[in-house]
């Protein structure tokens, strides 16, 4: 098993956001996370990956680390991305005068030596960055800018993809990949996913529409209400959602 | 924000200054207080001649009708200038000229672990040091090399001696006696610092660089710069400067003169890294200098760097009068301060003669309970047609504790001028650091990958083995502050 978390309670400032999130994640699987809005599904991202905003009140995030589940919650973001965790943003920060280039070759070293591999040095890491800039449609000159800075919606979705591919993660957690995407970025988005997936790699899919679940096909789909995962099925579920909304979920009418 | 800097200053209490080691030299040092004798003594010490003392001692007469000035922005803690040394040096150099290789072991050994090795067969190559050591310079590398080609490099005691017109002829003559307070102390007591000229036409072949050390306790610093670079000369002087651990506050009151002719060009880089005190604002140096320069010809050009890094209290604001047609003067400038630190810093640029042009382009960075001021004057005189200014100013705030504030003062008395200024704030955010953590970099990676992009168009001003120092240094001054 790739990742387990057990009877998760998350809150950000005073307010419960997670009330008990249970999930089981194998090597290779793709999940997707629905939802009405507010439901939680960024959050149980973001908690996945250690933002420090949100404080665990309750329960266990489990990850596989060298072939055994061992217990993430002490772990700083930074140690859990160099484990193979990764966050594909809904909203990537600008980080001005950093260039993209730059940046990803820190992260890229980091997993590297935390891994006991060998770096890579400007020129080399190029090298292998524009051989992943074709599946994107990005053109080099992505590159030499400053980290999303000027970035149009669909840049800045197809940027994490393209980090997301550079570093291979173990697990991708995609936090609403789709939202704000024209249907030929979502394509090319859902390319992307789709060269990490592998019996290797699994994925979670933050969305809240079906769309992007035509490209990229999900194992699971979880619908999150208030905090908990009130339904679990195969892709079929989310073909039903798309048709009756949640209320019939959730017993009240919701967006 | 805050969650991850409480933790993160929990893990690094620690305080780490490297340079902050102290040398066992025996000193020799006059008595404590400023008067008439205490000058005539330096100025005899020093077998000065006549003019030199006179200059010393009117400058002192005016020192003593001045006020210390009011208005930084923050409280400067009153200074007892009767309580320090103005002179200290190690009791076995001689005055003079002097072989390096012949220094007191301790003092070479200082200089070593400071990354500076002065003995011949350790030098750095391409880089000719004066050595600087609390009121005396030890040696100049490099000079029979430079005086091949007519480079004077030398300390300033050594060019009154033995070019006495050159000095008598510059000093004072950018930077006047009565200036400023310290300028007048600094005129009326300087001890020692670096000369340099470079004849007409000549690039000169290194780069040429002064290391200051303060060591002796309860000693000011006064050194005293003077750079002539003749008709069509070019010259890269670099400073460096630290100071051992001391919980008691020190001053150093420098001067340093340049002055540019026809067609000449000075690229003048600090990176200053006195001892700035503890986390609590204990200690540290008092760095009040002034540092200016005189674009005195034709298509003349001067450039400041700076990466401010330590001191306690930092007051300094190098300038450039562009006298000269179509001279050029520019200030880059990256000021960092973190703990207690008081840093108030910026130029002047004075256009007087036509098509002047001058770019500012200042980042500060504050931390902790820092307060980091950026204070700087445009000044477009009558005379200088289609004279033209860039001023950028930058802070980054890194923490809620500590503050950044701007004062860019523009005085344009001519109506062709073009005068440019844009400032940002900016802080560094949470949302930003997780972003750069979730890709596996550690939080202290990426504040300091922040910092240097932030930084970057000042570092690339700065010569290569400079800049790849300062950036070690901002990551250093940050793993300290921020972690």
């Amino acid at each position: 098993m790739l990742l387990k978390i057990n009877d998760l309670h998350a809150k950000v400032e005073d307010t419960t956001i997670l009330n008990g999130i249970n999930l089981e994640i194998n090597p290779g699987e793709v999940h997707a996370i629905m939802g009405p809005n507010g439901s939680g599904k960024s959050t149980l991202s973001k908690v996945i990956s250690g933002h420090p905003d949100y404080e665990v009140i309750k329960g266990d995030i489990q990850y596989n680390i060298n072939g055994k589940l061992a217990s993430i919650m002490e772990q700083e973001p930074s140690e859990r991305a160099c484990e193979g965790i990764f966050l594909g943003f809904q909203y990537p920060v600008e980080v001005p005068g950093v260039t993209n280039i730059n940046f990803m070759n820190e992260a890229f070293n980091a997993l590297c030596e935390h891994q006991g591999a060998d770096t890579m040095d400007e020129g080399a890491f190029r090298e292998y960055v524009v051989s992943k800039l074709p599946t994107l449609n990005m053109s080099e000159d992505f590159l030499d800018r400053a980290v999303n800075e000027g970035f149009s919606g669909g840049e800045k979705k197809k940027n994490e993809i393209l980090q997301m591919l550079l570093l291979n993660p173990r697990l991708a957690l995609l936090d609403e990949t789709d939202s704000g995407l024209d249907i030929d970025a979502l394509k090319t988005v859902a390319k992307g996913v789709n060269t990490l997936k592998s019996k290797h790699n699994s994925i979670i899919l933050v969305t809240h529409y079906q769309r992007l679940l035509d490209y990229i096909e999900p194992d699971y789909v979880h619908v999150l209400w208030k905090g908990q995962i009130i339904k679990t099925g195969d892709k079929s579920l989310a073909l039903e959602l798309e048709e009756k909304g949640y209320d019939w979920l959730t017993g009240e009418h919701v967006q | 924000m805050d969650k991850y800097m409480s933790e993160e200053i929990k893990k690094h209490i620690e305080e780490g200054y490297k340079w902050g080691f102290e040398s066992q030299v025996e000193m020799e040092e006059f008595p404590k207080g400023l008067n008439e004798d205490i000058i005539k003594l330096i100025s005899k010490k020093k077998n000065e001649p006549e003019w030199m003392l006179d200059y010393r001692l009117q400058a002192f007469k005016k020192w003593q009708q001045m006020e210390h000035p009011k208005w930084a922005y923050f409280d400067i803690p009153k200074i007892d200038f009767q309580d320090l040394y103005y002179y200290a040096k190690p009791k076995n150099s001689k005055e003079g000229p002097k072989s390096l290789d012949d220094l007191d072991p301790e003092l070479l050994e200082t200089f070593e672990k400071l990354g500076i090795p002065l003995q011949e067969q350790k030098r750095i190559s391409g880089v000719a040091i004066d050595a600087v050591f609390d009121s005396v310079s030890l040696g100049t590398t490099w000079k029979e090399d430079l005086e091949k080609v007519g480079v004077i490099f030398c300390s300033i005691s050594e060019a009154i001696e033995k070019h006495p017109e050159l000095v008598r002829k510059y000093m004072g003559s950018v930077v006047p006696p009565t200036d400023n307070f310290y300028a007048a102390l600094n005129s009326a007591v300087f001890s020692d610092g670096s000369f340099v000229y470079i004849p007409k036409g000549v690039t000169c072949p290194m780069d040429l660089s002064t290391y200051f050390r303060i060591n002796a306790k309860e000693t000011g610093q006064f050194e005293r710069t003077l750079i002539i670079a003749d008709e069509g000369s070019y010259v890269n002087y670099l400073e460096g400067c630290t100071a051992p651990q001391r919980d008691e506050n020190q001053l150093h009151a420098a001067i340093v003169e340049i002055v540019a002719l026809k067609d000449a060009e000075v690229k003048y880089s600090t990176v200053q890294n006195w001892y700035a005190g503890d986390k609590n604002g204990k200690g540290g140096i008092y760095n009040f200098v002034t540092k200016r320069g005189l674009c005195a010809g034709k298509n003349s050009k001067i450039s400041w760097t700076q990466v401010e890094a330590g001191s306690a209290i930092t007051w300094k604001y190098p300038s450039c009068i562009l006298q000269g047609e179509n001279s050029q003067g520019a200030f880059y400038s990256v000021a960092l301060t973190n703990n207690k630190m008081l840093a108030d810093t910026g130029t002047k640029m004075i256009h007087i003669g036509k098509n002047t042009k001058s770019t500012i382009i200042s980042k500060g960075i504050s931390a902790d309970n820092s307060e980091n001021v950026y204070r700087g004057e445009v000044k477009v005189m009558p005379g200088a047609e289609n004279a033209r200014n860039f001023s950028q100013c930058d802070s980054m705030l890194i923490g809620d504790k500590c503050s950044a504030n701007t004062f860019p003062y523009i005085d344009v008395k001519n109506p062709t001028a073009t005068v440019e200024h844009e400032a940002s704030t900016s802080k560094i955010s949470a949302d930003q650091l997780f972003y750069l953590q979730s890709r596996g970099v550690d939080a202290e990676k990426a504040i300091s990958l922040i910092v240097n992009g932030f930084c970057k168009d000042v570092f690339k001003t700065l010569p290569l083995e400079f800049s790849v120092e300062a950036v070690k240094l901002i990551e250093m001054k940050l793993e300290n502050s921020v972690g």
